[in-house]
């Protein structure tokens, strides 16, 4: 669930006609001067993170001048709450308040219904009141093919002895915040406190909205840079591997770190699961062992082997790590050559020194061993491959025991080096990447190799050179699943005429920067 | 009889031309599915491994006859105009394969299928196999695959997790176990059928001895199952395993949530609660082969 601060909850709030203390973000001191300026004191300052309590640690103080503003926004900004540094401050008008309530939206999974959540108690320890007052709660099951109106609301709102004015008011509040729910695609939408003025105003004076994951693409406006419930901003090595999972919607990649550095001298590996209940069962594996786990990597629902690849060079871009840990549940659905061949391409390109294993047990098994079999010769580590009858605990086993017979070695970031495609080169465009055949490799090569490894039918013979058989827009739209059959055909007959270039935006950077640390 | 599917049941492929529309239907088509007509707008008139092929799921119909089930799989953003299409046009069970479903859509699809009294698995589900007679989504990957990992039997299984739905079918299989029907009830957390509905068709299912479980912490399907066995609503032996004992739990950044679902969707709440109310706890997966025999034994299944 994509966060919300407040003061972006509280822009969708105000579009959707709720009213929200007049006020505005402040960056630095001098804004939080000019802004109490503008609205004219007192003023509340909240500190704007993704944390519940606030308040309890001094994030939440009024200021009665412009000048008192100032001060309290040069304490507060830059201050660590949690894993967030304070960057942005909400001044607000400070209102007067008559009464504090609570308003909520959620889903409830089991009736598949949206359920709103109102209390005629609100404020901080709203929960510890749900409990001691359960008379104060109403909760209410919403119909998404009828909405939420304004009488529905005042029907409820009644029942629990609003009247008159405030009733409307309210009503219409509730209602416009159901709007907002459905209109954002929020996983939940919260006021705490709703409150009612001592001039009579229903006002929304604190908010908390999460946006699904999955429709944060509706929703550019909003500014989510990272679809995600995180408790700390993201890394940079995150952010770079989620432009990977956002341009490419076959199957899932997701990237988590644990620890953005690694302590060499602790038995972090690199984990690349498959599936999110396979991967907890193999992480499980692996933490009894004695690892820990740099990170969390998921490639699954039958992903191409271009995705596993850019996967396994986001997790080999973090040094410190011992070992490569591949596991999902041992029987999976999805082509596992897929992912053979882009762990192959990665471990090749990257000539890994840490040991792998790598569990790619399921549907062509086989052919994915035996692929990992062939080319761990060109890979200085040594590289295991296990199906669907060896447990996750006997990898695990087999990783530690290779540690230790390789001495231990930790692993050691490469530069990426640009690919100079050669004068003349053969080149189309795939869905993410670019095909370069070098004809002049090819006058040579009798095999066929290449055309014969393309079950996809993307490649033929023109004058004894692989060309395209399809048209060149077709294959850029993913009728060439970028497999990486072709490329690692032709590695193997020695001609190496072919290269797939499967670009990954910042890794390259990224990689300079860890390099220069490591100086 | 198994639930859900059998060798007759009249599939509908929506999505039948793209990627996985193609591969799935060969697999079901090759397991022994009865694959009856196909969907692509704009792509009517074409086969698709001998499947005719058509415009709207309401031609379909009118050329092919009844269809009892669709499984859809078109990318993420337009599941919910598939859903919503075939429920109209009256079919009453529909696979949600796509994984990322937008959850408002699903709520959409939710409403609409309830007034119809249609169903729906998923979304992010690999779908249903019932052994020796049919699949509908992707269990299995390929026909072959599909008939050697699965043995017929008499035990239900029902999961949260895709992979694993598949692991632990196998792993009963290779201890001489059979399976009625596995189902990967799908990975979101809205779902149509959740492990309770799950459950209940079991227990009414006469070929279906014992179920096993596999629950993942968040939402309260686990709980809900514990409170039928209690109810005596489940009387058929249950062995579960919950996943995500290692997982920390998250910082909660929801009250209403928590106001209304209190203490339930953690691990520690799913095992106790299923535990009290008599079920079988495995406590790893590849522990589970081991429990299924040891309550076979106790109930006198074999």
């Amino acid at each position: 669930m994509a966060r919300l601060y407040e003061y972006q909850g509280k822009k969708i709030l105000k579009l959707s006609g709720i009213k929200i203390p007049e006020g505005d973000v402040a960056n630095t001191p001098k804004q939080a001067k000019e802004i109490t300026e503008r609205l004219g004191p007192p003023v509340v300052l909240k500190i704007q993170v993704w944390s519940k309590g606030r308040a309890e640690i001094g994030g939440v103080k009024f200021a009665n001048s412009p000048e008192e503003a100032e001060q309290i926004a040069s304490a507060l900004l830059g201050i660590k709450v949690k894993n967030f540094i304070v960057e942005k401050l909400l001044v607000e008008k400070k209102a007067d308040i008559d009464r504090e309530l609570f308003a909520g939206i959620i889903i409830d999974d089991y009736h598949k219904k949206p359920m709103l959540v109102f209390s005629s108690i609100g404020g901080t320890g709203i929960e510890e009141i749900a409990r001691e007052h359960p008379e104060a709660i109403l909760t209410q099951h919403i119909d998404v093919l009828e909405g939420f109106p304004e009488y529905r609301a005042r029907k409820l709102l009644t029942k629990m002895g609003f009247k008159g004015k405030i009733l409307v008011k309210l009503s219409s509040t509730l209602s416009k915040l159901y709007k907002a729910f459905r209109e954002y695609d929020a996983r939940s939408a919260e006021i705490n406190p709703l409150v009612i003025t001592v001039d009579g105003e229903v006002v929304a004076l604190d908010c908390h909205i999460t946006i699904d994951d999955y429709a944060v693409y509706r929703h550019s406006d909003l500014g989510i840079e990272i679809a995600r419930e995180f408790d700390r901003p993201p890394t940079e090595l995150e952010k770079i591997a989620y432009k990977v999972e956002e341009k490419d919607y076959r199957g899932t990649f997701y990237f988590f770190q644990m620890t953005e550095k690694p302590d060499p001298a602790e038995n972090y590996i690199g984990f690349h699961g498959a599936g999110g209940g396979g991967s907890m069962m193999s992480m499980d594996a692996v933490l009894k062992r004695g690892f820990k786990i740099a990170n969390f990597t998921d490639t699954s629902g039958n992903p191409p082997a271009s995705k596993v690849y850019r996967a396994a060079k986001i997790i080999l871009s973090q040094p410190g790590i011992v070992g490569y840990f591949a596991s999902g549940s041992g029987v999976a659905s999805q082509e596992q050559f897929n992912s053979a061949r882009g762990l192959v391409k990665a471990f090749m390109e990257d000539q890994i020194e840490i040991p792998a294993v790598l569990r790619l047990g399921g549907n062509y098994e086989e052919k994915a061993i035996e692929i990992l079999e062939t080319f761990s010769k060109f890979i200085p580590a040594k590289i295991e491959g296990y199906g669907r009858d060896d447990s996750p605990e006997f990898c695990a086993d087999r990783l530690a025991e290779l540690i230790k017979e390789g001495g231990r070695k930790v692993h050691r970031v490469k530069p990426i080096e640009e690919y100079k495609p050669p004068k003349g080169v053969y080149s189309f465009n795939t869905l993410t990447g670019k095909v370069f055949i070098d004809h002049s490799a090819c006058a040579k090569c009798e095999r066929k190799v290449c055309v014969d490894a393309c079950s996809y039918g993307v490649l033929k013979f023109e004058n004894g050179r692989p060309v395209l058989a399809i048209a060149e827009e077709d294959a850029g739209k993913g009728k060439c699943t970028e497999c990486l059959a072709c490329e690692l055909a032709c590695f193997l007959e020695g001609k190496k005429a072919i290269h797939i270039e499967l670009p990954i935006p910042g890794l390259k950077e990224y990689r300079e920067k860890i390099l220069k640390e490591g100086e | 009889m198994a639930i859900l599917i059998n060798e007759k049941t009249r599939v509908l492929v929506q999505g039948i031309t793209g990627r996985e529309g193609r591969a799935r239907t060969k697999l079901m088509k090759g397991y022994g599915t009865n694959v009856v007509a196909g969907v692509t707008p704009g792509k009517g008139g074409q086969e698709v491994e001998g499947v005719p092929v058509f415009d709207s799921v309401y031609e379909a119909l009118e050329k092919v006859g009844e269809i009892d089930a669709s499984a859809i799989f078109v990318p993420a953003p337009l599941v919910k105009s598939a859903a919503l299409e075939a429920i109209d046009a009256g079919i009453k069970l529909l696979l949600l394969v796509p994984d990322r479903v937008p959850i408002h859509d699903v709520l959409e699809i939710a409403a609409h299928a309830e007034r119809r009294g249609a169903k729906f698995i998923g979304p992010n589900t690999l779908g249903v196999l019932s052994p020796g007679r049919a699949v509908l989504g992707m269990i299995g990957g390929r026909p072959e695959t599909a008939k050697q990992w699965f043995n017929k039997g008499d035990i239900g299984v029902s999961s949260r997790s895709g992979g694993i739905t598949s692991a632990i079918s196998y792993y009963i299989s290779r201890a001489g176990f059979g399976l009625s029907t596995i189902v990967h009830v799908g990975g979101d957390a809205v779902v149509g059928l959740p492990h309770p509905d799950i459950m209940k068709l079991f227990q009414q299912d006469p070929e279906t001895k014992m179920m096993v479980m596999f629950g993942e912490i968040g939402t309260t399907q686990e709980e809900r199952v514990a409170e039928m066995i209690e109810k005596g609503e489940i009387t058929k032996p249950v062995v579960a395993f919950i996943g995500g004992k290692a997982a920390k739990e998250g910082t909660r950044f929801s009250h209403a949530g928590a106001i209304v679902e209190g203490g339930r969707g953690s691990y520690a709440s799913k095992v106790e609660k299923l535990k009290k109310a008599g079920a079988y706890i495995a406590e790893s997966l590849m522990d589970i082969p081991k429990v299924v025999a040891e309550v076979r034994k106790k109930h006198g299944l074999d």
